[in-house]
């Protein structure tokens, strides 16, 4: 009788790490390849092989100060993308909805702003200004927390228990309801944001950068750090406070957290609320970009493909997805665009979100779910 | 007994009430069903080109009891500017008897020209639609005056060969076209892309998605990489003023970007603020109040409270513009009613008013709106017209007339819209040959 001792050796290296060698393995050697037959001449600037997986990439080397203006307009565009989709998440994270009236809150809230900066200016006679637009400001505020209320009470409270599809449809109806809302209060026609008047800044300036120029817009800065503090603050309130707590209470399960005493409808209106304010900024720094139209409902669809690839649950998911989505988007409409005849930035960030799909479905930040039978 | 005599008497009642009633009941009208929309993501273009054609015609019924005193029965059609709702519009309109229907959206009328001579409804496209729907041998039920797509592109390059110094100095030159990618921003390629190979210039087209109207800081990098030296714009909608901004925000010269008409409202330009200023577009009409067509609007629509427009926008840009279309639908209806000898005439009777139709100075004098627009005529064999136009400049609150009238170039333009037209005839296996008969002008 012999004793055997079996010992198992712990591999070199796990699977995921294998994979992305053998993944990086081959991407090198492709483009060393490339490299080869490009420099001998077996690929021509002529040949679709150069088009797509050379000429772009000469193009960022060649032209570095286009290639930080377009990471850098891909940023600002994913910085607003996270906003808008930060609203999708609050909402799914407290009542497991898909909030399809988002886009429109958007829009209503950025209306309200503008409706009201008028409403004061020329209807009550305050003196057009930072103070009237801070006044307005808090209108519209106070009209998103009127709004918060008001769904909770006529939609939500009816529908508790409901299946998740009956508080899908209510939104999708909420949302028409809106749009009808908003043009018979607000009219139909476009409005200019009122971007000075809040004392955001205008302008740009321009960078001399590797023998070219950046040009960097300062609302686009503004843009930026403000929602990264809304951002900050928004983890912190929810993080860190009874209410957050409350939320990630109800996230977890509406039952349990009855059963201990939060009032479910308080959370709604917080959230409902918390989703309105960042609609009223997203709706502002758009607004400021073009005009305020119900055309900006369309770019709240933008929050699909970020969702997708950041994860409906989670806060630093909708970030980092925008980011993506954003700056991927801008990389491939300018690098890659031209090849397709240009304009394939709308479909782009669903194949970006459909590649993160195949491979973590959840998401980047997203809750596995596991399912036992 | 007392029952039955109440009945009687409630139903002489009714009867005498009838008869009473029926006189006005019975007034002549026509019928006008009219696409607008005033909702949606193209709200901004649409309300004001809507509110300057009702309130013309609001104007006639008051003011002169309608045209030819038969009253106009305006109605609005709201299609959101989509396509789907606008197919539906035509149906509602046909229901109605409408005398003409007016798609306002190039898709629109793609989807109803085969329609519109089975159902005897003409389209009037006015300077938009499928440009060689100008050739009237082809497509004798629709109309698209003053000029098309094809022309606004030729006006387009000539008005850059004036700042250029002569259509020579365009060799080298690259010429960027931002088009909404829709069959509407599609239109002017053809005719951009021969003129290129012509004259020796670089076109590069910049579609952007109807989703990203007000999202184009990449089209804006491209023209950068590009080092393009014009831009033209064929947007509507959210997109121009967005287009407009981009502009100021990327530092291009806005006296260097030309919209195609559609993109010269008001409120294209206004939100940019002084980003804006030297910003170009293509026009055919004046703006302002200072024409006695506009002043009767504001005395007899507006100072009613009947108006859906502001005060100050009456006169604006694409005010104008549907004051505009509404004279010259009046006018085809004017025509008609005289080419058939009825009051209440039909899309039947509009068609043949439409082929006709022939406004001169002095009529537009007439019209009361004297300079208003250049002289416009129509024949059976020409539906558009190819009339001039003219480029505009905002100076930072209004629009200003930049240039003198342009010519399109209609010997270069017009065989391509007649093998178009051929093109479409052949590819619509069984499209009639054209068996209506042509009117002439008196």
């Amino acid at each position: 009788m012999t004793d055997v001792t079996l010992t198992t050796r712990k591999p070199f290296l796990g699977e995921g790490q294998r994979n992305g060698l053998i993944a990086g393995g081959a991407l090198a050697l492709f483009i060393a390849a490339l490299v080869v037959a490009t420099q001998t001449g077996t690929i021509t600037r002529n040949d679709w092989t150069y088009k797509i997986f050379v000429d772009p990439f000469v193009s960022m080397v060649d032209m570095p100060d286009l290639l930080v203006q377009t990471v850098w307009e891909g940023f600002v565009a994913g910085v607003l993308y996270s906003l808008i989709a930060l609203g999708f998440v609050l909402i799914f994270k407290a009542s497991g909805v898909f909030n399809f009236a988002q886009g429109i809150m958007v829009v209503f809230a950025a209306l309200s702003l503008v409706g009201f900066y008028e409403f004061l200016t020329l209807t009550v006679g305050m003196p057009p200004g930072f103070i009237a637009a801070i006044v307005a400001l808090a209108g519209a505020v106070g009209i998103m927390f009127v709004l918060a209320v008001a769904v909770e009470r006529i939609v939500l409270r009816p529908l508790v228990n409901q299946p998740d599809i009956i508080m899908l449809m209510a939104t999708v109806g909420l949302t028409y309801f809106l749009i009808g809302f908003g043009e018979y209060i607000f009219g139909g026609s476009p409005k200019v944001m009122i971007t000075s008047q809040l004392g955001l800044p205008t302008g740009s300036t321009m960078l001399d950068f590797a023998g070219g120029r950046i040009n960097i817009q300062h609302l686009d800065v503004a843009a930026a750090i403000i929602a990264a503090v809304m951002i900050a603050v928004l983890g912190f309130f929810f993080q860190y406070t009874r209410i957050g707590r409350a939320l990630r209470a109800v996230a977890d399960s509406h039952k349990a957290a009855l059963s201990v005493g939060i009032s479910l409808n308080q959370i709604w209106v917080i959230v409902w609320f918390t989703a309105g304010i960042v609609a009223l900024f997203t709706g502002i720094m758009w607004g400021a970009r073009s005009d305020v139209s119900f055309a900006l409902e369309i770019i709240a669809l933008k929050a699909l493909p970020v969702l997708i690839v950041g994860g409906f649950t989670s806060i630093p998911g909708a970030i980092v997805g925008g980011l993506i989505i954003g700056i991927g988007e801008k990389i491939g409409e300018f690098y890659w665009g031209p090849l397709l005849g240009g304009g394939i930035e709308s479909w782009l960030a669903y194949i970006i979100a459909l590649m993160f799909l195949m491979f973590r479905p959840q998401g980047l930040f997203g809750d596995k779910i596991i399912e036992r039978i | 007994m007392k029952t039955t005599r109440l009945a009687l008497g409630l139903g002489l009642g009714l009867v005498a009430g009838f008869a009473a009633v029926s006189p006005v009941g019975a007034q002549e009208s026509i019928n006008f069903v009219h696409n607008t929309y005033r909702t949606g993501a193209f709200s901004g273009s649409g309300i004001p080109v809507a509110d300057g054609v009702r309130d013309y015609f609001t104007m006639l019924n008051n003011r002169d009891g309608g045209i030819s005193g038969v009253r106009i029965n305006f109605e609005e059609c709201e299609t959101q500017y989509d396509t789907r709702r606008s197919v539906e519009c035509w149906e509602q309109a046909k229901a109605k008897n409408s005398v003409v229907y007016v798609p306002w959206s190039t898709g629109a009328a793609l989807a109803t020209i085969p329609r519109a001579h089975i159902d005897k409804m003409p389209i009037f496209s006015m300077a938009y639609g499928l440009s060689a729907a100008a050739v009237g041998g082809t497509f004798p039920w629709v109309f698209n005056p003053p000029l098309t797509y094809w022309d606004g592109a030729s006006v387009w390059i000539q008005y850059i060969a004036q700042r250029e110094g002569g259509l020579a100095n365009l060799r080298g030159k690259t010429v960027g076209l931002i088009l909404l990618d829709a069959p509407f921003g599609r239109e002017p390629i053809p005719v951009l892309e021969a003129l290129a190979r012509e004259h020796g210039f670089t076109l590069k087209t910049y579609p952007i998605p109807p989703a990203e109207m007000q999202n184009q800081s990449s089209t804006w990098l491209a023209i950068r990489r590009d080092r393009t030296d014009w831009v033209l714009v064929q947007g509507w909608g959210a997109m121009n003023p967005t287009a407009v901004r981009e502009a100021g925000r990327t530092g291009f010269p806005r006296d260097k970007v030309i919209g195609i008409w559609w993109a010269g409202g008001d409120d294209d330009a206004r939100p940019a603020g002084p980003d804006a200023r030297g910003y170009l577009a293509l026009s055919w009409h004046q703006v302002g109040t200072n024409f006695p067509v506009i002043q009767d609007i504001l005395r007899h629509v507006v100072d009613r409270g009947q108006s859906n427009s502001a005060r100050e926008k009456i006169g604006e840009n694409l005010y104008n513009r549907g004051v505009y279309q509404g004279m010259l639908i009046a006018e085809a209806i004017r025509n008609a009613q005289r080419l058939t000898g009825k009051r209440v005439v039909t899309g039947e009777d509009v068609r043949r008013g439409f082929e006709v139709l022939n406004i001169s100075a002095a009529r537009w004098t007439e019209l009361g709106a004297p300079d208003f627009a250049a002289p416009v005529a129509l024949t059976c064999a020409d539906h558009n017209g190819h009339h001039a136009a003219f480029v505009i400049q905002w100076d930072g609150t209004k629009w200003n007339r930049a240039s003198d009238w342009i010519r399109p170039d209609r010997a270069r333009i017009r065989p391509m819209l007649e093998e178009a037209a051929r093109a479409y005839a052949t590819s619509n296996a069984g499209w009639p040959a054209r068996s209506e008969t042509c009117d002439q002008p008196s």
